[in-house]
């Protein structure tokens, strides 16, 4: 048996309400007004495309051998490198094996997803690969007052494919491509650029959606009334409700767009109405997912037995549970980049970041790999040739520690102001591993009052850096309070 | 020994500021160049200040030729000349030696030390969180009122109270950067920083430069000087890794202070620090450093710096003034030049020549650098004395 063995999710804590950007800007372009319901998540400053899918993949991977993966695929359409293998730095970061392993992005078109899914689903059938993780991602930066800014939001889900466990099984699919352009986003431009809506909606999502499916149904034989849950994204609620019309689907059936809770997440949207439809599913249930971009990739899957021993992770359902609202347009378009801030003079700097040595650290920096001593056992970060321990003090005598899957609590900490931060205070301070080792990072997602001396935290994979003369984006750990105590 | 008025010298570059200290310890040596055999030069942000190598020293004070070493230890970079230039005469290398420290902070067009995110290391700049040195010593704050289990408002009563006294000093003291009397609840009000350090805990950023002049005994005495100040122990101790690696740390004080007190009281023949210590010059970059580093001497009991503190133990007319000439708080801290300017202060004490704030008879005068963050730090340490040989 073929099909999904774990799901993942991560949306971000940040809502925008829909209704502080219609306070903000409706007097620009008052259209937005339409559709002023519900929030959007935003992804925080220090959050892109890469560090989501590393926040996805290790929630879908929580209970699963992470050096078992044949394959990490990496499907968006905001990855922040052209040209350096994007899903290689979430494979760095989930620590993945650099042997005898497959690497790739699938990118450039919002049905890179299902795309990259069919594919995992080829490489196990065939029998070539075992365990294949898809995630799928997207933070598309849009320009203020415009539709694309109510309807997109950020997120990102992963699916793991495999034989062994399988919660979904694999039923078939179906594809069509066409090279519709709804909208597009050249080289080089930071927003899209979209046709009429009428034009979208009625010969986009409201006849090729269609199209595919019916394409599917005579392909496989399979019946649109079999299935207990029908997926498919689409930003217009009203034509995601008219959709549902055309493929004769009872409205109970057709999985939400989550227009209310978080926006339409792009890429990974697909995968992000999925887990959330799995998150529900009961073992028998069927569950058609279709795409949308360029065409339109429909999947079937059959909810197996093993669902009900299937211990579930955060998932979408958790990551929208954890919410924190974004009163503050500003502060939205801060974290976006939309508008000019000072930083000051301290922020002016520009470091080239050193290839070669991350390359040499690769593992402690993205993987947050520390070692353990052979000879006293002491965790250590960061790695250096000598242990720590000053009753050892034993050389080059280790094996490596990640820290990554390690809880820990909040030491020595403070709110800086003085740094340049796009979020001041920077908050930072020394981490305390359980099981020992120590980490001076940085802390996201909290605000200086939340945090407390001995408070637990988790470490979460976040841009460190971007170096906007050359383009590049640094990564590393960061802490993350558990506000209101730990699991 | 010789030091230029700190504080923002726009129109002053640091060669001005080194030939200010130098002419003056030069004139208080009552030699000439010529007779100094070899220079040590303390700087540290050379990206923004002298620059590299000890050329920038040789090439402002016209030395003749001679051997001329640049330090470079955080904090602790003009003891470390200092150091250097004692070593070489303590060994024989040569007769007398010239320390020297500077730095020119207020080049850079924004307020506090230089951004130092690079200048940790290409491996750090790839893991460092985005620090700043307030930020990195507020955190000792946190760690201490954990420790103690103190409510954060009484910590920053004590940490208020240590800055009010640095001013009041500072106002004594013509050559300080910072020369005004504040209040406790001017400090307690100040705009925060980093939390909960506010403006008034945090260091004056100043330009200045510092100057020692080191001989033997011997040599001193045949150039005709009288009531000789002597070193009686330098100490330096360094972070290994412990603190910031290795779990059984508290973040409520430094392991370096610790040590390197230790080893210089024994230097000293020091057995009761409290009791024998006249005065010091502590690092109070910020005031929770000097309040921690009050335990870390030795001198408070550990927990009971903020008691001492607002017992005014550590004030001008307490049992161990601190901060006579009114510290890095109010006197600045440019980098390179504060370990000597410590010593400076010292030895004004120790020859009777401090003015408006000279203290009865003191004996020995500690000085204490700390450069870098609380967890992974370089410690100096000195202790001068009268000459009873």
């Amino acid at each position: 048996m073929v099909g999904i063995t774990s799901y993942g999710g991560y949306i971000p804590r940040y809502r925008l309400s829909r209704m502080v950007v219609v306070q903000n800007m409706a007097w620009y372009f008052p259209v937005i007004m339409a559709v002023a319901g519900g929030e959007k998540s935003v992804a925080n400053w220090d959050e892109d495309a890469v560090s989501m899918a590393v926040a996805a993949a290790r929630d879908c991977m929580t209970n699963k051998d992470r050096k078992a993966l044949d394959a990490l695929y990496l499907a968006s359409t905001t990855l922040p490198f052209a040209d350096r293998l994007n899903s290689g730095i979430v494979a760095a970061a989930l620590n993945m094996r650099e042997e005898d392993v497959t690497n790739a992005d699938f990118t450039s078109c919002t049905k890179s997803a299902t795309t990259a899914a069919l594919s995992a689903l080829d490489a196990i059938e065939s029998g070539n690969k075992d365990s294949v993780l898809v995630t799928a991602t997207d933070l598309r930066t849009t320009k203020m007052a415009t539709m694309f800014e109510m309807f997109y939001g950020d997120g990102a889900a992963a699916l793991l494919f495999g034989k062994d466990d399988v919660i979904a099984e694999f039923k078939g699919s179906y594809s069509v491509n066409c090279d519709f352009v709804d909208h597009y986003r050249g080289q080089g431009k930071t927003f899209d650029y979209g046709w009429e809506e009428r034009w979208m909606r009625d010969e986009g999502y409201g006849k090729i959606i269609p199209q595919a499916v019916a394409g599917f149904l005579k392909k496989t034989g399979m019946k649109i009334e079999e299935f207990d849950k029908v997926v498919y994204p689409c930003y217009f609620s009203r034509t995601h409700r008219d959709i549902a019309k055309k493929l004769g689907v009872d409205a109970e059936k057709v999985q939400d767009n989550m227009h209310n809770v978080c926006g339409d997440t792009g890429t990974a949207h697909p995968f992000v109405m999925l887990v959330t439809a799995l998150e529900g599913a009961k073992p028998g249930d069927k569950i058609l997912v279709a795409s949308f971009g360029q065409g339109c990739d429909v999947l079937a899957f059959e909810v197996t037995d093993k669902i009900k021993d299937y211990k579930a992770p955060v998932g979408i359902k958790g990551s929208l549970a954890n919410r924190v609202e974004l009163s503050s347009y500003q502060k939205f378009t801060k974290f976006r980049d939309l508008i000019i801030a000072d930083l000051g003079i301290r922020g002016e700097q520009s470091v080239n970041t050193s290839l070669t040595a991350l390359w040499r650290d690769r593992k402690m920096v993205l993987g947050m790999v520390g070692s353990k001593c052979n000879k006293c056992g002491t965790p250590q970060f960061p790695t250096m040739p000598v242990c720590v321990n000053p009753d050892c003090w034993s050389s080059h005598d280790f094996e490596d520690y990640e820290f990554s899957n390690v809880g820990c609590k909040v030491g020595m900490y403070t709110g800086d102001m003085l740094s340049a931060s796009v979020d001041p205070p920077a908050i930072y301070g020394l981490v305390e591993f359980e099981g020992g080792g120590k980490a001076f990072v940085d802390f996201t997602d909290c605000s200086l009052d939340q945090v407390k001396v001995g408070m637990p935290a988790k470490m979460s994979f976040r841009k460190r850096n971007y170096d906007k003369e050359r383009g590049f984006t640094g990564y590393f750990w960061k802490a993350v309070p558990q506000i209101g105590g730990g699991e | 020994m010789g030091c230029s008025k700190f504080g923002e010298r726009w129109n002053d570059g640091p060669e001005e500021l080194m030939v200010e200290a130098f002419e003056e310890c030069l004139a208080d040596a009552g030699i000439e160049r010529k007779q100094i055999g070899a220079a040590w030069l303390g700087s540290c942000f050379d990206e923004v200040d002298v620059g590299k190598s000890a050329l920038p020293a040789s090439l402002a004070l016209r030395l003749p030729n001679i051997a001329v070493t640049r330090v470079e230890n955080f904090c602790a970079s003009g003891t470390e000349a200092f150091r250097g230039a004692v070593y070489a005469v303590a060994s024989g290398a040569c007769d007398i030696a010239l320390a020297i420290g500077v730095e020119k902070l207020k080049d850079i067009g924004y307020g506090g030390l230089p951004e130092f995110s690079s200048a940790m290391g290409t491996r750090n700049y790839l893991y460092f969180p985005n620090a700043t040195a307030p930020g990195c010593f507020a955190m000792l704050a946190t760690g201490y009122a954990a420790k103690y289990g103190l409510d954060m408002s009484d910590v920053k009563r004590a940490m208020a109270h240590v800055s009010v006294k640095s001013h009041a000093n500072g106002v004594l003291n013509p050559k300080a950067h910072l020369r005004k009397a504040v209040t406790e609840e001017q400090v307690l009000n100040s705009p925060q920083i980093a939390y909960p350090l506010g403006l008034f805990d945090c260091c004056g950023v100043s330009d200045g430069s510092a100057a020692a002049i080191v001989t033997t005994p011997e040599i001193a005495k045949s150039l005709g000087k009288k009531d000789l100040v002597s070193v009686k122990a330098l100490q330096l101790s360094l972070s290994n890794g412990t603190e910031m690696g290795y779990s059984d740390w508290d973040g409520a004080h430094f392991v370096t202070t610790t040590k390197a007190s230790t080893e210089a009281y024994k230097e000293a023949g020091i057995t009761n620090p409290r009791e024998e210590i006249s005065m010091m010059e502590v690092h109070d970059c910020f005031s929770i450093t000097e309040l921690v580093t009050m335990e870390d001497l030795h001198i408070s009991e550990r927990g009971q710096a903020p008691k001492d503190i607002m017992d005014g133990f550590y004030d001008m007319d307490g049992k161990i003034p601190c901060q006579v000439d009114g510290g890095l708080k109010c006197f600045g801290h440019p980098i390179g030049a504060s370990g000597l300017r410590m010593l400076y202060e010292m030895y004004l004490q120790l020859h009777g020549r401090a003015g408006d704030r000279q203290l009865k008879d003191p004996k020995f005068g500690l000085t204490h650098n700390l450069g870098g963050f609380p967890m992974l730090n370089v410690c100096s340490i000195g202790i001068i004395g009268k000459y009873d040989g």
